[in-house]
């Protein structure tokens, strides 16, 4: 039985306060709370078995290598990938999505078209911008709707034997947008194009299984699943982490070297050069296994009954707007009070120990698109209640008072 | 006769010390901010915008007798708050009083957070700009 009030025994940051209040963390979208059970795993690596791995004959590094080959293990299991080295560990979200970037300059030849969506991470379309400079490819993007959807008519007008890749988030982390991928990733297919999915938004809420998707390329952060900060996972179906050339150099990524030519190693080594992040990745799949314990359909019933309450109790405020009304939304509200800077209700929420994301969520088009300067966005995790939801509308309500 | 920054700064770490609460403070701040005299919409410029990624904020100085006179604007009403009392500090001074001015009292009224460079509200280098003005006008000056 899931049961809130255990499970937030889980998470010491929980019972802290700020600016003496008790925390109501509703900034999950950004990043998550990290539980006991997985910063015991990093306690553990660094007192009992730090070391580096695949290099040493040692003990300490056998254990650590086992235990890291353990977590890609975990992963493959948890998001389905048929491989084990189908699955690279990166730095998050961001290196995946230029790991796999910068290998498409290598296919892509003038005139080629890549679809990115309008409701991408700013961030994330700057890769695509510089293959598109390096390349001569050109950049098109699929239109949204007032509702903060994808417009999938448009999609298919915009995919043509031309079209090389599409990149699309799964989840958009201004709205909460849960997008269609599997038609998007049909569609694609049927003109021979290849699909990367950023799922730094989904993963903390949906349980993807990549070999029904038949998803080429998707793309994770462990912060934002309970884990730590600074590692990720890259899927890519085998056949194109064969053919993609490496991304960096160093040690690692390779079989042989003498001066005249180097042989890559295997996968997944000949994306991962460099000592990783061991504990980290490590943690990753603590985190992950803690998430299951839980269960996904368990965590998504539950922030879907948050996300109703929230909508509900918020929509009762005079002058509130939501922004991103899709029926598929995963456990995000991004609004506005009328006349009001979301700057100025953020400031006034965080007094109130209320943790929110104010601004652009580095989604400026889309801010563009409903000509605002941001929003105010809670983010629900499986943590949080409907009691903080109650100091939330209160914040709220207090805001516009003092601020109107 | 010009009340001296320091004098200025003194009368509003008073102010703020008869607050009781965070709300008073924040309430006071709101109310300035509604009660700044807007910017000239000519001076509205981008190249007038200290930009931040949360708010905007826009100044913009002239001499007027010796003395530099500062406007400014903001989208959020408790930066234009904070742009409030900074204005009623430093404009009508003479630029080298700006320059030579200390700026502690920012600390003793609480609203250091507001102006650290990593609030990305625009009002990180407010201070800085302004002095930075003093600096051009005191030049002109000599
Ligand atoms: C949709 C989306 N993609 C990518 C990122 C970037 O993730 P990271 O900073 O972990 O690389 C984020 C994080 O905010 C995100 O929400």
């Amino acid at each position: 039985m899931f049961n809130v009030e255990n499970i937030r025994k889980d998470f010491p940051i929980l019972s802290r306060t700020v600016n003496g209040k008790p925390l109501v963390y509703f900034d999950n979208a950004a990043t998550s709370q990290t539980p006991q059970q997985v910063i015991d795993v990093i306690v553990d690596y660094y007192s009992n078995y730090n070391a580096n791995i695949h290099r040493g004959v040692h003990t300490l590094s056998q254990e650590a290598t086992d235990k890291y080959e353990q977590a890609r293990k975990k992963i493959q299991t948890h998001f389905n990938a048929k491989l084990a080295h189908e699955i690279i560990f990166t730095s998050g979200t961001t290196h995946g999505i230029n790991l796999i970037a910068n290998g498409f300059s290598s296919f892509l030849k003038k005139g080629d078209e890549i679809i990115v969506s309008a409701l991408e991470h700013h961030s994330n379309i700057v890769p695509w911008q510089m293959l598109c400079e390096r390349t001569g490819a050109i950049l098109k993007v699929i239109p949204m709707n007032l509702d903060g959807e994808l417009i999938m008519t448009e999609f298919d007008k915009l995919l043509s034997d031309k079209t090389k890749l599409v990149f699309v988030n799964h989840v958009s982390n201004a709205l909460g947008t849960v997008n269609p991928i599997e038609y998007i990733i049909e569609k694609a297919h049927g003109v021979g194009a290849a699909v990367l999915v950023d799922g730094a938004q989904s993963s903390p809420h949906i349980k993807p299984d990549l070999q029904a998707l038949n998803v080429d390329f998707y793309v994770v952060s462990a912060h934002k699943m309970c884990g730590p900060t600074g590692v990720g996972m890259l899927y890519g179906k085998e056949a194109w982490l064969k053919k993609l050339p490496p991304y960096q150099g160093g040690g690692e990524m390779i079989a042989e070297v003498t001066f005249e030519k180097t042989t890559y190693a295997e996968l997944p080594h000949k994306f991962e050069a460099g000592t990783p992040n061991i504990c980290g990745g490590i943690a990753f799949g603590a985190a992950i296994d803690y998430m299951n314990a839980i269960g996904f359909d368990t965590i998504a019933k539950y922030e879907h009954e948050l996300l109703e309450y929230a909508t509900n109790k918020l929509l009762e405020i005079d002058g509130l707007k939501i922004y991103g009304t899709s029926k598929h939304k995963t456990a995000v509200i991004s609004f506005n009070l009328e006349g009001i800077h979301p700057y100025d209700v953020g400031t006034i929420l965080d007094k109130l120990g209320i943790a929110v994301r104010t601004g652009h969520h580095c989604a400026q088009p889309i801010m563009d698109f409903y000509k605002i300067p941001g929003t105010v966005r809670a983010s629900f995790s499986f943590y949080n209640t409907k009691s903080e939801i109650d100091v939330l509308v209160e914040g709220v309500k207090k805001a516009k008072t003092m601020l109107s | 006769m010009i009340v001296s920054i320091t004098d200025i700064q003194n009368e509003i770490i008073d102010e703020f010390s008869m607050f009781e609460d965070w709300e008073e403070r924040y309430q006071y701040m709101i109310d300035l901010g509604k009660d700044l005299p807007l910017i000239d919409d000519q001076y509205k410029t981008d190249s007038n915008i200290i930009k931040g990624c949360q708010s905007k904020v826009w100044v913009h100085a002239e001499m007027n007798d010796e003395k530099l006179v500062f406007t400014a604007d903001s989208d959020a009403i408790i930066t234009k708050g904070i742009i409030a009392i900074l204005i009623r500090v430093f404009s009508n001074q003479h630029p080298k009083d700006i320059i030579d001015a200390e700026t502690d009292f920012i600390d003793k009224i609480g609203l250091k957070e507001h102006l650290s460079p990593t609030r990305a509200n625009g009002l990180g280098s407010m201070i800085k700009q302004l002095k930075l003005y003093a600096i051009a006008y005191q030049t002109q000056l000599k």
